[in-house]
């Protein structure tokens, strides 16, 4: 099987069948009208010979479809380019062990879930000493001093504890992303340090389930963490980073 | 209740007994404070509502006056009551006048007693009395309705906008949801007041209001209409204003509120005091209304691992229900929570899970259980999370569980859409049907893995709730037994609001609410 990365298709069984599925409500009910309203949506998106396998009566008007089809794009894969963050991962003893022969001085970091988001999932899994999926978390890190804030933070109160603790690095989390909240939340947060001329006195990283690293450059931030981040990642970032500002 | 498990009886007493204990201890405290939100919801009780002409509502406007000049320890209704007689007006128009600046609160003279008291009694009476006609409301439909299978489905609607979470919930219902939580702000539980009017923005939800309890309301009375089904209504008696919250519940026919001892204390930083008096005085009042509060141990599994940390959630229903039985609560009201957390890597992480379920079951019989879905370990793959939640709902018939809240394949994902709570009704409705005899079916080894983790469970929760006997439960919160989080004693928010009952401090509700319960006929435990 012989693929071309310049145009690479969506694989169902067959290489380039352009195969993909999908589902969505309309808001008429369901029936005969409704099932071809979804598929004439489903040309309309670009779909070959799309078909309805199912179509479900919602109530009250909605109708629930399930289709599939063949998408004729394809898109060049060795033309892509991600920002990734370039520094390699290390073990929770390796990072402590670079803090001190690198840095010299404990790494303090600041931390807390935003605006109004309640969610403290994903800043405790990095931060709170029992870490997440066996990786023990910063507080737990010696030559680490970490403070977790916790949820409903206002983004100045999270900046005034970030400059009161002399942080080198404050981390924040955003859970919620109704109506790209977190947007507006992360935002506003490096206005603000801008603003108050402490942007560049400490890292900016921001993390949660729909965070990436690109979307966080995007922001302004010096790191951004999805799915999947364990706290020795972030850990390592944060000390790299510092080392190579610091020989600058 | 059938014993699967093999528990002993003499350690069930001895958990329960201490977690009396622990109870007593807090209400040796609890009945000498009142706080601004117990006070607001009595305002409004009597029928205080609205807002001033900055947008203050007018709860808040009269108990701020009362609380700046040192009065609200008297209690807010002692001094309604002789401001009526002064002034001629009712309780409406004399909060209007406090806050126009034509009244100061000040300037109501003192009374002798006999001279108020039976207006302040007529007051109250009057005010449970619409409670009381909102619960046989309730029990009426209910009768006539068609009758419910347990567990009850139970689904969210979050779209921040009211009059959207209505239709939403209108069709969750005709889709086969037997109870609709309308998910608050994510903001809400930090206000130290209840927002006004409808609402129509708010992030993770739109905030919880007199008039948006309304608005679901009656869309979910027209489906009690359309399907013949009792459709119950949910909201979030937690955060600075749980008593106003249900009272607001009372007075508009909810059916369930989240209202946990604990909560607010671990998850959102508020004061300990003030949680621990709020809680009480806002259980009353859902005691009263025929509401079945539901606990929140299942959110300890969130920050805390699930396995590890089981026994913790089985000691705080033991505490939480000792606590709901002295505001009146019946058991039949208490939808004390846990989760399906486990890691789904666990080897046998299933049959751990059956194990804290029938535990839960077989601790508490007669308690409406509210069993939450996996929300920690689930990801953006809703193939699996649909089939995680499969599993969920398997453990969830088999047990016996009573309030099922549906897991939905795009947790972790986004505020559900319409399909995604079909489908997860589709789910549940499958594998009940398909599995509904499964527990009278089944009975586990003796000693096997699933006896073994139920007694381990149990018996490390006797263990540690001795330990908080012994230390107290405001200790116990601050060294961070309960979700791995500390609390201090004296940090946390709305401890300004915690006020000493001055000697002649009035309220008549808590002996109206609690006369309630305690004139039941009810061979169910008592405190």
């Amino acid at each position: 099987m012989q693929v071309d990365l310049t145009k690479v298709k969506a694989y169902g069984d067959t290489l380039n069948d352009g195969a993909v599925q999908l589902s969505f409500t309309l808001p008429v009910p369901a029936g005969e009208e409704a099932r071809e309203a979804a598929r004439q949506l489903a040309l309309k998106m670009g779909l070959e010979s799309p078909a309805v396998t199912e179509m479900a009566d919602l109530g009250a008007g909605f109708s629930f479809f399930v289709v599939y089809g063949r998408c004729p794009h394809s898109v060049d894969y060795t033309a892509i380019k991600i920002p990734k963050r370039e520094h390699e991962i290390m073990s929770f003893d390796e990072v402590n062990e670079f803090v001190r022969r690198e840095l010299k001085k404990k790494v303090v970091v600041v931390a807390a879930c935003t605006g109004t988001d309640a969610h403290t999932v994903g800043i405790d899994a990095i931060v709170n000493m029992k870490g997440y999926a066996g990786e023990y978390g910063l507080e737990r890190y010696p030559e680490f001093e970490a403070y977790n804030l916790g949820s409903q933070v206002p983004n100045a109160e999270l900046l005034a504890k970030a400059v009161e603790h002399g942080a080198d690095a404050v981390l924040v989390s955003q859970v919620v992303t109704q109506k790209n909240i977190h947007l507006e939340n992360l935002t506003e947060l490096i206005e603000l340090a801008e603003a108050e001329g402490i942007r560049d006195r400490m890292l900016f990283i921001c993390g949660g389930p729909r965070i990436s690293h690109e979307l966080a450059i995007e922001l302004g931030y010096d790191a951004g963490f999805g799915p999947g981040t364990l706290p020795n990642h972030v850990a390592s970032f944060i000390v790299k980073e510092l080392a190579r500002r610091k020989k600058q | 209740m059938e014993n699967k498990l093999n528990l002993d009886q003499a350690i069930i007493d001895g958990a329960r007994a201490a977690a009396s204990r622990i109870a007593d201890a807090l209400h040796s405290w609890i009945s000498l404070y009142t706080t601004t939100t117990i006070e607001r919801a009595v305002a409004r009780l009597v029928g205080i509502d609205g807002v001033d002409a900055a947008g203050v509502p007018l709860p808040n406007v009269l108990v701020d006056r009362l609380h700046e000049k040192g009065l609200l320890g008297h209690g807010l209704l002692s001094w309604l009551a002789r401001a009526m007689i002064s002034t001629g007006q009712g309780p409406q128009e004399i909060a209007e006048a406090v806050a126009g600046g034509k009244l100061d609160v000040s300037a109501v003279p003192a009374l002798p007693e006999e001279k108020w008291r039976d207006l302040g009694d007529g007051l109250a009476a009057e005010a449970a009395a619409k409670i009381t006609a909102r619960r046989l409301e309730r029990e009426q439909m209910m009768a006539t309705a068609a009758p419910e299978r347990k567990p009850l489905l139970y689904v969210i609607v979050a779209t921040g906008n009211i009059y959207e979470d209505a239709v939403q919930a209108k069709a969750a219902a005709l889709q086969g949801a037997d109870i609709i939580a309308v998910i608050r702000h994510t903001g809400q539980s930090l206000l130290d007041y209840v927002p006004y009017g409808p609402t129509t923005e708010g992030y993770g939800g739109t905030y919880a209001t007199q008039e948006n309890f309304r608005i679901v309301r009656r869309a979910l009375d027209e489906a009690i209409k359309e399907t013949g089904r009792y459709i119950r209504l949910v909201n979030y008696c937690s955060g600075l204003c749980m008593p106003e919250i249900a009272a607001m519940g009372a007075l508009e026919r909810l059916d369930m509120m989240l209202n946990d001892a604990m909560y607010g204390i671990l998850f959102r930083d508020i004061n300990m005091r003030r949680t621990l008096i709020d809680q009480h005085f806002s259980r009353m009042i859902n005691a009263f209304a025929g509401i079945i509060i539901n606990t929140g141990e299942d959110n300890y599994l969130t920050t805390a691992d699930a396995y590890e940390k089981g026994y913790t959630v089985i000691a705080s229903q033991f505490i939480n229900e000792q606590l709901a039985l002295r505001s009146g609560l019946r058991e039949e009201q208490m939808g004390l929570g846990h989760a399906f957390e486990i890691n789904p890597a666990m080897e046998d992480g299933l049959l751990m899970e059956i194990a804290q379920a029938q535990l839960c079951r077989e601790l508490f019989p007669r308690s409406p259980l509210k069993y939450m879905p996996p929300t920690k370990h689930v990801t953006g793959d809703i193939f699996s999370t649909y089939l995680i939640n499969g599993m969920f709902n398997l453990v969830s018939i088999l047990t016996g569980q009573e309030i099922q809240l549906l897991g939905m394949l795009t947790e972790a994902i986004h505020t559900p859409f319409l399909s995604d709570r079909y489908l997860a009704i589709k789910n549940a409705r499958y594998v009940f049907n398909n599995a509904r005899h499964l527990g009278e079916e089944i009975i586990f080894k003796e000693q096997g893995r699933i006896q073994a983790r139920a007694v381990e469970l149990l018996n490390r929760a006797y263990a540690l709730l001795k330990e908080i006997e012994k230390i107290g439960l405001e200790e116990a919160l601050e060294r961070g037994f309960f979700a791995d989080i500390k609390r201090s004693r004296d940090g946390g928010k709305g401890k300004e609001g915690v006020v000493l009952k001055e000697k002649d401090y009035y309220n008549p509700f808590p002996e109206i609410f609690l006369q309630r319960s305690a004139a039941k006929d009810d061979d169910g435990r008592a405190c």
